[in-house]
């Protein structure tokens, strides 16, 4: 059997830790369980420590002196830990503008997985999705929950440019896109909240494990929702729960 | 008055950079930071300055700039022909400018990214706790014509230090690029485990400071990855076959196959060379003693 997990340099100034376990909420409480105790432990360091769904990277800002002896005493680290609580969330509630204006491909996927619009929106609505990480573009979240019945090939061909806010569904992700950029997902509405403000100490209010909830607004909901964000008036919900 | 150069000409494409941005990979924000750490941390330490104080990055084509107060600056990495007042300066020494000079460069003779270390360090702002320049993320994201840079008026104490530095030029021209087997490394058939350290390979005009890609492919039947995180230095292998070498600039996260890891040595070496000049790949082991 693989060793649970593969503790494994990566490169002069980074640490990989690999789980080879079921990627979902368990696994993703685990790596922030994992994550928090070696940015404790090693606080003293220059270092980084992000998840993805299934791994850790320890990111260095120098190249690490001992390879061996900082794998080693990460395996300690590691081994020694026993799993006590969840970590706290929050759950976002997020506005979507579904009408087909932002929505471009609405219609393909009401004809590909025989929906309405309005199913659509409800399935699209329903689920709390949690948030893995964030990573491809600054706050660009990686989600999961999506229902199955929205699950739809990426484009053929990318678009070269989607709009900032555009919500997409690629496969079985569902995400946001933080700005204009290229990009292959199917675009379902358009949301007017701002994902990253590099302006801010804290350039964006999500964690990973917090979760996130889309709730449908209509065509003037948006440009008053995007118009008060500008001005600084709208703060997102949220909702915290104790782990 | 403040301390500041005026950019007369741009050049190629330059920027401003230090270490990197760190502490924000988990907002998907990019470390950035020089390509070439190497030359950076020799011109800082030839000024005195502190290893990791901000410098010009310059790739190719030098800019053109004049200084407004007197300061000293150190040139290092690629040898860009430097001229101080339409006077050749030799690389890698520290050198005197008082108000009003101009420095430019020429014809490239080695290496492809200068290096402009000035004492005390450019002063042009931090974002995220960092200098580096960055689209998206600081205002400015290479050299324009006509900007102002400010930098550090401070004199810093001498530092005797000169005679105690060995300089190591070489890697500039060397095409062996140290690397360690990366996380799917194993996943690939013998044949091209083989082949990637027996082969070399060509660099493709489309690189810059997000990603070094390279000519020849490899093809492959490795299935794409759970999204995982990468690093500068992560050479990713595309369905298409296509090997792409993350740098500075990169993405936090990344689906492909991570076949190959370069050392830092690695990446320095890399970020010196030019679009069509050939690599190898060497491959390297973890030691006990430090990496490398």
């Amino acid at each position: 059997m693989a060793e649970n997990p593969k503790i494994s340099p990566l490169g002069d100034r980074g640490i990989l830790i690999k789980f080879d376990e079921k990627v979902g909420e368990d696994l993703l409480h685990k790596l922030l369980f994992y994550k928090e105790i070696i940015q404790n432990a090693e606080s003293k360091q220059k270092l980084e420590v992000t998840n993805t769904y299934d791994s850790l990277l320890i990111s260095y800002v120098f190249t690490i002196e001992d390879v061996y002896g900082e794998v080693s005493r990460l395996e300690q680290l590691i081994s020694g830990a026993n799993i006590t609580k969840k970590t706290n969330y929050k759950t976002f509630s997020i506005p979507v503008c579904y009408d087909p204006e932002f929505g471009l491909d609405l219609e393909h996927i009401s004809e590909e997985n025989n929906l309405s619009l309005k199913q659509i929106i409800e399935l699209h609505t329903a689920p709390e999705y949690l948030i893995y990480f964030t990573g491809f573009l600054p706050g660009f979240l990686y989600l999961g929950g999506l229902d199955e019945k929205l699950k739809i090939s990426r484009k053929n061909t990318p678009r070269k440019s989607v709009e900032k806010g555009a919500v997409g569904i690629g496969e079985n992700q569902t995400g946001i896109y933080p700005k204009s950029s290229p990009g292959g997902w199917q675009i379902i509405g358009r949301s007017p909240v701002e994902l990253f403000d590099k302006n801010k100490a804290i350039p964006s209010p999500f964690s990973a494990g917090d979760k996130i909830k889309f709730f449908s607004v209509s065509k003037d909901e948006f440009y008053e929702i995007e118009e008060d964000m500008k001005s600084g008036n709208y703060s997102l919900k949220f909702e915290k729960h104790e782990g | 008055m403040k301390a500041e150069m005026e950019v007369l000409q741009p050049g190629l494409f330059s920027s401003i950079q230090d270490l990197g941005r760190f502490g924000f990979q988990k907002y998907g924000v990019p470390q950035s930071g020089v390509m070439d750490r190497y030359a950076m941390r020799i011109g800082n330490l030839l000024l005195g300055n502190l290893q990791e104080a901000s410098v010009m990055e310059m790739t190719f084509q030098g800019p053109q700039l004049k200084f407004n107060s007197p300061t000293r600056i150190c040139i290092t990495g690629a040898d860009l022909s430097p001229q101080l007042n339409n006077e050749p300066v030799e690389n890698f020494e520290p050198i005197q400018v008082k108000e009003g000079d101009e420095l430019k460069f020429g014809r490239r003779k080695r290496g492809f990214r200068s290096y402009l270390a000035i004492e005390g360090g450019f002063d042009t702002g931090e974002v995220m706790g960092s200098q580096s320049w960055y689209e998206g993320i600081t205002s400015e994201f290479r050299l324009k014509k006509g900007m102002r840079l400010a930098y550090s008026a401070e004199q810093v104490s001498e530092i005797d230090t000169h005679s105690s530095i060995r300089i190591d030029m070489d890697y500039l021209e060397d095409g062996e690029i140290e690397v360690y087997p990366g996380p799917e490394f194993e996943l690939l058939p013998q044949t091209h485990r083989t082949r990637l350290f027996n082969a070399d390979f060509g660099i493709e005009d489309s690189s810059n400071r997000m990603a070094v890609q390279l000519k020849e492919t490899l093809q492959n039947e490795l299935e794409p990855i759970t999204t995982g995180p990468v690093l500068p230095g992560t050479i990713q292998l595309t369905p298409s076959g296509k090997m792409i070498i993350l740098m500075r600039d990169c993405q936090t996260t990344g689906g492909y196959p991570r076949i190959l890891q370069l050392s830092e040595t690695g990446i320095q070496a890399l970020a010196q060379k030019m679009p069509g000049e050939r690599i190898s790949l060497k491959n390297i082991n973890y030691t006990h003693n430090g990496a490398k």
